[in-house]
């Protein structure tokens, strides 16, 4: 166990229980009199915070992931154009006005599956991580492109306006039925890359390097697309496109670890975790007129000056 | 106990190459820029597949090897090797033992305490990798092999940007691997360190083998006015020979 998994641990501890009780109802725990204090808990809080739980462990985890693999700390598991593809396959039951109950979840799943059989087919037999990334930001490129071309020719106003919204990523109105989607498929996702750690690890010497120490470039490359197709496309499935996590979280924590991609999975997803409930719980708590801040966006307006920090920090460390 | 190419043949790079290896022996594979050094370097290591011919781990080829297997008797260095994330001297070598996962922890440490001492790192073992000088990275990533205890350490241009100490340093840690049994192969594109450095010396020119032999024979001034287009004299003793042109 690495050093600060103990911690974050002991913070989500913290926060689980506050994260029920927060909210625009605040309930207290020593006044059981709190009316419908059962059916917020049970029905609303405790399946949106199990989500966000799943959401960002997954997030984070498949960040943590991706970087490794990449070897680049910039990288984000946007890359591989499963979110977009997914997203696309949500747009599309919504365009076509089947989303409700299951079909907009399968449809996204389908469109995840889509990018990563697409990306598996263009990558190839050589394993090349330049080749599998350029592949990745073409299918992000066409998806975005797709999706696009779907609002501009959405048959009402109505399923515009669906469209936009969904696309900017929110936990609200969530039930037990999106945890019960997200969750086996974000642990399975997990598990996957958590499999991939020692290959990971080799990475940070380089693919030639990695290779002389027994590292099966193709073994690598379909665990990194099944693990983080199924954490970030499961994600997308149920909240709509969430930026960013997979960004930072790995960057928060690499510095209490000893740098190692495989020591950095389980804390990041432990962080995304952390990050994704207390956001949620922000936004749920912030005073807005038009109802709540969506979670994608608040995150995107963190999370990008965060990116252009980093940059920063990157382009001093050259200079 | 041989690493041996037989007859490797790589479209445009290399045309037929035969050379058997032997352990505890220093050899370096010279020859002028595109000549097919790290070519074949990289077939040694089973990085790279011959288009003909074969590659043999003790009779076997290594091509049907499975990769752990490859991985723990073939140590590979390649040329500009590259260190993704700033990660401490001591990870950084205990990296080497992936190819070994699994065994007792006990003898992870002491693989890799035996990595560290022999490239006299001890008291670097905690810096970060971005706060090491050029020799200390080189023995840094020499370790990182040794940990994996090869039984072959294939290097590609390991004194590449080393100083007059640090290359001499470097290949002392070396030559000391192959009196310990280890079968050693650089890619060097100094002659001098090969002639007073090496058992034996492979000249590549144009994909092909032109000398396989000690370094007196395969570096004779006619091999390197033959293949570098030079006409260049040894000066010196046996061991400190210096070549002038």
């Amino acid at each position: 166990m690495t050093r600060p998994v103990p911690l974050l641990l002991l913070a989500l501890a913290a926060a689980v229980p506050l994260s029920l009780l927060a909210g625009r109802v605040w309930i207290d725990p020593l006044d059981p009199a709190t009316p419908h204090a059962t059916v917020i808990l049970m029905q609303l809080r405790l399946p949106r915070a199990c989500l966000a739980l799943a959401l960002g462990a997954g997030l984070g985890g498949a960040g943590a992931a991706m970087q490794g693999y990449l070897r680049n700390p910039l990288a984000d598991p946007g890359l591989f154009g499963i979110a977009p593809c997914a997203a696309l396959g949500a747009v599309l039951s919504l365009w076509l006005g089947v989303a409700a109950g299951w079909t907009l979840p399968v449809f996204a799943l389908i469109g995840a599956s889509g990018a990563m059989a697409l990306l598996a087919l263009i990558a190839g037999r050589e394993g090349g991580v330049a080749l599998f990334t350029l592949a990745g930001m073409m299918i992000a490129s066409l998806s975005g492109a797709l999706m696009s071309l779907a609002i501009s020719l959405a048959p009402t106003p109505f399923a515009m306006s669906e469209i936009v919204t969904w696309l900017m990523g929110a936990l609200a109105d969530r039930g037990w039925h999106e945890v019960w989607i997200a969750a086996p498929l974000t642990l399975a996702g997990l598990a996957l890359l958590a499999r991939a750690g020692r290959s990971l690890d080799a990475l940070t010497l380089g693919e030639a390097a990695a290779r002389s120490l027994g590292v099966d470039p193709r073994r690598l490359q379909a665990l990194l697309i099944a693990g983080v197709g199924l954490t970030v496309g499961s994600g997308v499935a149920v909240a709509g496109i969430i930026g960013f996590v997979g960004l930072i979280v790995p960057h928060l924590v690499r510095p209490f670890t000893d740098r190692r991609p495989s020591s950095l999975l389980v804390p990041s997803a432990l962080a995304g975790a952390l990050l994704l409930l207390i956001a949620d719980c922000l936004c749920r708590m912030l005073p807005l007129a038009s109802g709540e801040l969506r979670l994608g966006i608040a995150l995107s307006l963190v999370g990008a000056p965060f990116f252009l920090h980093l940059l920063l920090k990157m382009r001093r460390g050259l200079a | 106990m041989s690493l041996s190419a037989q007859a490797v043949v790589l479209a445009g790079r290399l045309h037929g190459v035969t050379a058997d290896l032997h352990e505890g022996e220093v050899t370096a594979i010279c020859g002028p820029n595109g000549a097919g050094k790290s070519t074949l370097l990289a077939m040694l290591a089973g990085l790279l597949a011959p288009d003909a011919g074969a590659v043999r781990l003790d009779g076997a080829a290594l091509s049907r090897l499975p990769l752990r297997e490859r991985a723990r008797a073939i140590g590979y260095l390649p040329q500009l090797p590259e260190v993704a994330w700033d990660v401490s001297v001591e990870t950084l070598v205990a990296l080497g033992r992936i190819p070994w996962a699994g065994t007792p922890a006990g003898e992870e440490g002491a693989a890799i305490e035996a990595a560290i001492a022999a490239m006299d790192l001890a008291h670097l073992r905690h810096r970060p990798v971005s706060r090491l000088s050029g020799g200390e990275r080189a023995r840094a990533l020499t370790a990182r092999v040794l940990a994996g205890h090869p039984r072959w350490l294939l290097a590609d241009e390991p004194l590449a940007n080393l100083d007059l100490g640090h290359a001499a340093t470097l290949i002392a840690r070396l030559r000391e691997q192959a009196q310990k049994g280890v079968g050693v192969v650089l890619v060097l594109h100094d002659l001098a360190a090969a002639m007073n450095h090496a058992d034996r010396v492979l000249v590549l020119h144009q994909g092909q083998l032109i000398a396989d032999g000690v370094p007196e024979v395969a570096l004779s001034a006619d091999i390197i006015a033959q293949v570098w287009g030079v006409s260049a004299l040894w000066l010196g003793e046996p061991g400190t020979r210096a070549l002038s042109h």
